[in-house]
């Protein structure tokens, strides 16, 4: 193997799994050792710059990061990195001083933003600070798009939506609700310099079985159907309720109708419950609120009596693994029927702009999506970019996050009269040491081998009650702390340097992992088998030296470090240093100055 | 010396034995010596070899004397027997130990000042008495406790740190254990752990004394350009003669090596030592010519390394002793008090 280019910056940037797996890149482990120091202000800072809605993302996140967490592979459980955003978020001071200054005098340059979703309210708060004006239009009577519209106040109350919106239309953003957008052609006759496409994906997938007709004052779209509770123009439902989808969407539909008045709530899924879209905690959450979730259902047809209806009827798969995909074939068990008064759909969404003119230069693929570029997301009409939902189909609002970092960057390229994808900064890697002394390191590097802690949950029948109770309490200080200490500071890397080693063998009889292994040099097929532990983890890098003097390499496999600093604390001529990497992703903030 | 303990998560993967343990429940609390000691690869050998030969940490009896060698048994197999005896007096305690219970495997952990200084006696009578047991010296040529002073296995002309060379000639004590009878005779290096841990593991298994000199440099006070201990110079000048491996029963032999270079020596619990010469002149199993070899390469200012000496099927303690088989703390009172009348007929017998 060729010896690793360690100022590669995703080099380093992959060993921390979580801040890779996340869409924005959050330096996870650099917030959570700042609440384990009750530096909630700057740790929520952390978040608030990389993925802008850390109070409403520690309470909704998709939470890609958790999968990825190290600890699911050297013990079970990830860190709680979402509940822990959470924590810095909850016990947050005063963050204006660590605010961006908007400066009073424009630059000249107007921006337009279609939809105020966590999409085009990112992509405001990072053109604000350099001089931008920025209008921006929807057709809701507030902010937040889908995150005030669809997730229920009992997940995500109210007052920390509107904190963090109006944190960011308070900066400067001419906000203008109630706006319906109805022709593209219209908005680029106003000329701005550049348009912000974020209107999400605000159409709910229907499903055109027999009866469906019939019964249509019986059934609602799960998405507009929460919408219509969020601005409180539904406060009840009556009778049995169906949910049909086994989505996030499907999980809020279900707890919802259990506050407001359900009789009963089933929810009803086509797939199997491993492979259902929603997560796991969503899952849970509905199942100890009673809800029962039905699998290997298809649905075949509403049933009714002159138009009232009366149930649906359901047959039976089970899943088969064929080439390595699931397929689903009836298990020959008669059809069953679901009795219901009301049928909430959430089988799925699309990004849908029939309000964009297909005359204007804006290409359209054979799915109906917008052809987009990955990098800037530039539409093929320059001065139109897209991002969110409405880039690439549903997603969630980290995603969003990321894409708004890109698309602010892209618009400013553009309206500096750059190129938006060749004249992007680049990422870079900075590492630095953390020896402090002998044998003091400047992060906790002793490993807590205690197991996740569980978020505590308000009184279930209280929370029923009331929707507007959030259900989880979130993590107090003293759990918060404990938590921490659970991460592994991935990001504290063990950086060696060949030309000090003297092949003591010191840090492989050490290491906990048995991550570390001086070899000869083979192809990397070969040398994952040849350590002291198999490195089978094949997406998990090996760290490989140059050949040191008795003709061997040092090989790391990435997989399992505890990152515990043993290797450094006793290797005799600091050929090992824990150095903290920090990988810069490009933001419009460093144009500021 | 490291403040951080060793967190108890292991790899999922790590190999168990035939008893089920993994290597790390071979280990024990985390050394306290200095960053880098060589004496450090060498427990980490034995925790290896001791797995490898799935033998329950607890029949293991671990003794040493006094200095940083003789530290060393606390930070491996946390679960054996042990005693760390006065200075130089390892082997006293052995032989007691030995005496009173052959069933458990004895590893002595002693270094150059223990053994060749203070303890050179007890080291001379332990191998001419064969007690059973791997006696391992960790040997670094320096009085690293007391800061750095040359012991009595520093070569004549190696300098200390400061540049000061040394007037005297070093005892070897590899010649030293091949002339007083010892059975087992290796040398090897902590900075080689494939040579060493097959040797660890004969040197367990084999029936007699068993000496293993491992030169385990001082990264503190003799790891150095003058030294002839450093790591840099040992694996510069070490001319390995025979290659161990040891064939459990349930192994499977990969390599085959060609003919006349190997010799086959079964070990009394069924497995089999390979010895593989490296030199076409080396025999391990003749006194003299190992003996004479050794010292030629010491001349020539190279280390011999590897199964220096071997003479299986060597009697030992017990056998020249005729004492009991079963160790004391399995005797009735009956046995091991039989009374008055008993003494009396043995008293008669001698007059």
């Amino acid at each position: 193997m060729q010896p690793t280019d360690i100022r590669d910056p995703n080099y380093f940037h992959k060993v921390v799994d979580c801040q890779w797996a996340c869409p924005a890149h959050t330096p996870v482990p650099e917030y959570i050792r700042l609440i384990a120091q009750e530096r909630y202000t700057e740790a929520y800072m952390i978040n608030w710059e990389s993925n802008v809605f850390p109070g409403i993302l520690g309470r909704t996140c998709d939470r890609p990061c958790e999968p990825a967490c190290r600890r699911v592979r050297t013990e079970e459980k990830p860190v709680a990195i979402c509940r822990l955003k959470r924590v810095a978020a909850d016990h947050k001071g005063d963050i204006t001083p660590y605010l961006p200054k908007v400066p009073k005098k424009k630059n000249g340059k107007r921006i337009a933003l279609l939809g105020a979703g966590p999409a085009s309210l990112a992509v405001a708060r990072d053109l604000l600070p350099l001089g931008y004006t920025i209008d921006m239009f929807d057709r809701d009577p507030g902010g937040g798009g889908m995150m005030r519209s669809q997730i229920p106040a009992f997940r995500l109350p109210k007052d920390v939506l509107e904190e963090e919106v109006d944190l960011i239309v308070n900066m400067g953003v001419n906000a203008r609700y109630n706006y319906e957008i109805s022709s593209m052609k219209e908005m680029l006759d106003m000329d701005y310099d550049a348009y912000f496409v974020g209107t999400g994906a605000p159409r709910g997938r229907d499903l055109d079985l027999p009866g469906r007709k019939e019964v249509s004052k019986h059934i609602s779209i799960g998405i507009d159907w929460l919408s219509s509770v969020a601005f409180g123009h539904t406060t009840s439902i009556s009778g049995k309720v169906i949910v049909m989808g086994g989505g996030n969407t499907a999980m809020d539909c279900c707890r919802t109708s259990n506050r407001l008045g359900a009789e009963c709530v089933t929810v009803v899924v086509r797939s199997a419950f491993d492979v259902m879209k929603a997560s796991d905690w969503e899952k849970e959450d509905a199942m100890a609120e009673g809800i029962p979730i039905l699998n290997n259902r298809p649905p075949k047809e509403f049933v009714h009596e002159n138009g009232k209806l009366k149930g649906v009827v359901f047959g039976r798969v089970k899943p088969i693994e064929a080439d390595g995909r699931l397929k689903y074939v009836p298990t020959g068990e008669p059809d069953v029927f679901i009795e219901a008064n009301h049928i909430l759909m959430a089988i799925g969404q699309e990004n849908h702009c029939p309000w964009i003119e297909r005359d204007l230069g804006i290409e359209f693929d054979k799915w109906d999506c917008p052809v987009i570029d990955e990098d800037s997301l530039q539409s093929t009409h320059e001065k139109i970019f897209f991002g969110g939902d409405s880039a690439f189909g549903p997603e969630n609002i980290i995603w969003a996050s990321a894409h708004a970092h890109k698309a602010a960057i892209s618009i400013h390229l553009f309206c500096q009269g750059k190129d938006p994808k060749h004249d992007r900064p680049p990422e870079a890697v900075n590492l630095i040491s953390q020896k402090m002394g002998i044998h003091e390191w400047s992060y906790d590097a002793e490993h807590d081998p205690s197991q996740r802690h569980i978020v505590p949950h308000a009184d279930l029948k209280r929370s029923l009650d009331n929707i507007k109770v959030e259900v989880e309490l979130g993590f107090d200080e003293d759990l918060g702390f404990k938590e921490a200490q659970r991460c592994l500071n991935c990001d504290v890397q063990t950086v060696f340097t060949e030309k000090l080693c003297i092949e003591c063998d010191a840090c492989v009889d050490i290491c906990p992992m048995d991550c570390i292994t001086f070899t000869p040099n083979a192809p990397e097929a070969e040398l994952r088998t040849a350590l002291t532990a198999p490195a089978e983890t094949l997406d998990q890098d090996l760290y490989v030296s140059e050949t040191l003097p008795t003709n061997r390499v040092m090989v790391k496999d990435e997989d399992l470090c505890l990152h515990c600093g043993l290797c450094a604390e006793r290797c005799p001529t600091n050929a090992w240093d824990m150095q903290k990497s920090i990988i810069h992703i490009p933001q419009l903030s460093s144009y500021a100055e | 010396m490291t403040f951080v303990p060793k967190p108890k998560a292991r790899h999922p993967l790590l190999k168990t034995n035939e008893i089920g343990l993994t290597r790390r429940d071979y280990e024990a609390i985390v050394s306290t010596l200095c960053a880098g000691c060589g004496h450090d690869s060498v427990s980490a050998a034995v925790i290896q070899a001791c797995h490898e030969l799935s033998i329950p940490p607890h029949q293991f009896a671990k003794v040493s004397g006094i200095g940083c060698s003789s530290k060393t048994p606390s930070y491996f197999l946390g679960n054996a027997h042990g005693f760390n005896s006065v200075h130089g007096r390892m082997p006293s305690i052995a032989t007691g130990a030995y005496l009173a219970n052959k069933e458990l495997k004895y590893i002595g952990i002693s270094g150059d000042g223990d053994s060749a200084s203070i303890g050179l006696g007890q080291f001379a009578h332990i191998i001419r008495r064969k007690v059973d047991m791997c006696y391992i010296v960790d040997n670094n040529g320096t009085y690293g406790l007391t800061k750095g002073q040359f012991s009595a296995t520093n070569d004549r002309g190696s300098t200390s740190k400061r540049g000061v060379p040394n007037l005297y000639a070093p005892i070897d004590l590899v010649s030293l254990a091949i002339q007083l009878g010892a059975s087992f005779v290796a040398r090897s290096f902590s900075g080689d752990k494939q040579q060493l841990i097959p040797l660890i593991k004969a040197a367990v298994l084999h029936k007699g004394f068993a000496f293993i000199d491992v030169i385990s440099p001082c990264v503190m006070f003799n790891n150095h350009e003058g030294s002839t201990k450093s790591y840099t110079h040992v694996r510069n000048h070490t001319e390995p003669v025979i290659d161990a491996s040891l064939i459990m029963p349930r192994d499977e032999i990969t390599v085959e090596y060609e003919e006349g270079t190997t010799i086959s020596v079964p070990m009394h619990d069924g497995s089999e030592l390979q010895l593989r010469k490296l030199s076409d002149s080396y025999e391990p199993n003749d006194r003299v010519s190992a003996l004479t070899y050794v010292q030629q390469a010491q001349e020539e200012g190279e280390i011999a390394t590897g199964l220096l000496f071997l003479e299986e099927d060597a009697v030992n303690c017990h056998d020249i002793l005729g004492t009991s088989d079963t160790p004391f703390n399995g005797l009735e009172q009956e046995s091991l008090c039989p009374g008055v009348e008993k003494l009396e007929q043995i008293n008669d017998s001698l007059r």
